[in-house]
């Protein structure tokens, strides 16, 4: 954790606080719905099914990589320092869909498979914020 | 809805007085030039737009900023660079229901140029999911699409595909004086250019220029009285099936899975009756997943489609024939530049790259994270 975090840093919303306080603690938490099971971003309402009967769920915070980039050009400011590094899509042990990056020293196409194991890390960017990434097992 | 099938035409097509790299030009400076420009070579006043439509902007600054205040229709959809094709759909059904007779879509971007930019909205989903691991533009995440279907459907013959989609739209550029890139492109250029995110190379990925674009749309009995022939709109449809790139139910299909067969539906033509496609390049990948979603071809398919400069001058299948997104202009929202061309190349005014007689356009915008399309059909009598 440093205070010259210099990358964006996500803003909670009423519907979220409970998943930022979760991952600052170290966990990852997942709501779902009744109809259509686990689901990714955090909303009291289910997506498609529009149910308010849904509830928050404990992940394992085990994935399959679902596909990914390696940025080599920095897209902002504060990851000048970072490049090359991996953007991804994962997929989570309980099926939703999860943005987020692969941490992994030196990335090149061959040392990422789709579909390979990963499990989630967490990364303290500051008092209040810890960003869930994922590093393979 | 085909009841509205040449209902409306478009009479009207201009850019702003200079694309490319044009300093010292608000956004909404470059929409004003765009819309004089088309109501002259529409024939028209002023005071004959009574519906006005843009993206990117409200209509109240547009519409102000010209002066244009007799409005009985107003539209600021906005779903990224494929609203200038739901513009259409959206015109032809205010004009239908009478709500207006003539209405004046515009748009100005000085997205390589502009003083000033908006900030994040802190309270979006991408601001809390995405923004903070570096989805930051849209390279990074059309590149991860891509990246999914290389994946299914094999990286080499994927890769193919994205170098013939490139240099084909080169080649049409450099018969466009208004491109903003002037040079060849070979093979070997096109796999030297840099990375930008893998597996994206610097020319997978669109230009970033200056520009304003506008047409305008009205009623058939006041389209036929006007100096240019009318070009019709046949079938139009819209849809869009998330926001952000990890909501996308299917990285290798857009929404043009449905806008594509309905709006030919709607317009009565087949995939084979179609003499141009216009195709949104924002990236040679968009072409690729938007062939097969529209039905060209099947999933998987698109490589073999495009393979040997089909898409090129000569080849059986013209695609992108201002030179595209890649190499001609792309502002940031380039749906408005596949419907100049699509105009054009119907009324035969586009010179050199000018294709033999073309009667039909089918022209597929595609916004957002690959989020939103919108499918139109145009035709010439």
């Amino acid at each position: 954790m440093s205070n010259d975090y210099k990358k964006p840093i996500p803003s909670p919303q009423g519907e979220s606080d409970f998943y930022w306080e979760k991952a600052k603690a170290e966990e990852l938490w997942l709501r779902e719905c009744p109809v259509n099971g686990p689901y990714f971003y955090p909303r009291d309402i289910s997506p498609g099914a529009m149910r308010k009967d849904t509830k928050w769920i404990k992940a394992s915070g085990k994935a399959t990589l679902f596909t990914f980039s390696i940025v080599e050009r920095a897209p902002h400011p504060g990851f000048m320092d970072d490049v090359p590094f991996v953007t991804a899509i994962v997929q989570l042990e309980e099926g939703p869909l999860m943005p987020t990056n692969i941490i992994i020293d030196d990335p090149t196409p061959e040392k990422l498979q789709i579909g390979m194991p990963l499990e989630v890390v967490f990364e303290h960017i500051n008092e209040k914020i810890a960003l869930p990434k994922f590093k393979p097992v | 809805m085909s009841d509205l099938s040449r209902s409306v035409a478009i009479v009207g097509v201009a850019e702003s007085d200079e694309i490319g790299k044009v300093e010292n030009k608000s956004n909404l400076q470059l929409h004003s030039e765009a819309a004089y420009n088309a109501i002259e070579d529409a024939g028209m006043k002023p005071s004959d737009i009574d519906g006005i439509i843009t993206a990117g902007t409200s209509t109240l600054n547009t519409a102000e900023f010209m002066g244009l205040t007799n409005i009985k229709y107003t539209d600021s959809t906005a779903v990224g660079g494929s609203s200038f094709e739901i513009h259409i759909a959206h015109a032809m059904a205010a004009i239908n229901a009478g709500y207006c007779e003539t209405v004046l879509v515009t748009h100005g971007e000085a997205g390589r140029s502009a003083r000033n930019r908006p900030g994040p909205n802190l309270s979006d989903p991408a601001s809390q999911y995405e923004i903070p691991y570096g989805f930051i533009g849209m390279p990074i995440n059309y590149s991860m699409a891509c990246m999914r279907y290389m994946h299914m459907y094999g990286e080499e013959r994927t890769r193919q595909a994205l170098a013939e989609i490139a240099v084909s739209t080169r080649k049409w550029a450099l018969k466009n004086p208004k491109a903003y890139m002037k040079d060849p492109m070979t093979f070997d250029d096109y796999h030297e250019s840099r990375w930008i995110s893998w597996p994206f190379h610097l020319f997978d990925c669109c230009l970033v220029t200056d520009g304003g674009g506008a047409y305008i749309v009205t009623k058939k009995e006041i389209a036929n009285t006007l100096p240019k022939k009318p070009v019709w709109v046949l079938g139009v449809s819209e849809s869009h099936d998330h926001g952000i790139i990890s909501q996308m139910p299917d990285l290798t299909q857009t929404t043009a899975r449905r806008t594509g067969p309905a709006a030919l539906k709607m317009s009565g033509l087949t995939h084979d009756e179609i003499d141009l496609a216009m195709i949104y390049d924002s990236f040679t990948y968009t072409v690729l997943a938007t062939l097969e979603s529209l039905g060209f071809c099947k999933p998987g398919e698109g490589p073999d489609f495009v393979a040997n400069q089909r898409t090129a001058p000569g080849g059986d299948f013209p695609m992108n024939t201002n030179g595209g997104g890649l190499s001609y202009c792309h502002t940031g929202m380039y749906g408005m530049f596949l419907v100049l061309e699509a105009v054009r190349q119907l009324r035969g005014e586009t010179g050199e790259r000018q294709l033999e007689n073309p009667k039909t356009c089918l022209i597929n915008g595609t916004g957002g994270a690959l989020s939103s399309t919108g499918t139109i059909v145009l035709a010439i009598d």
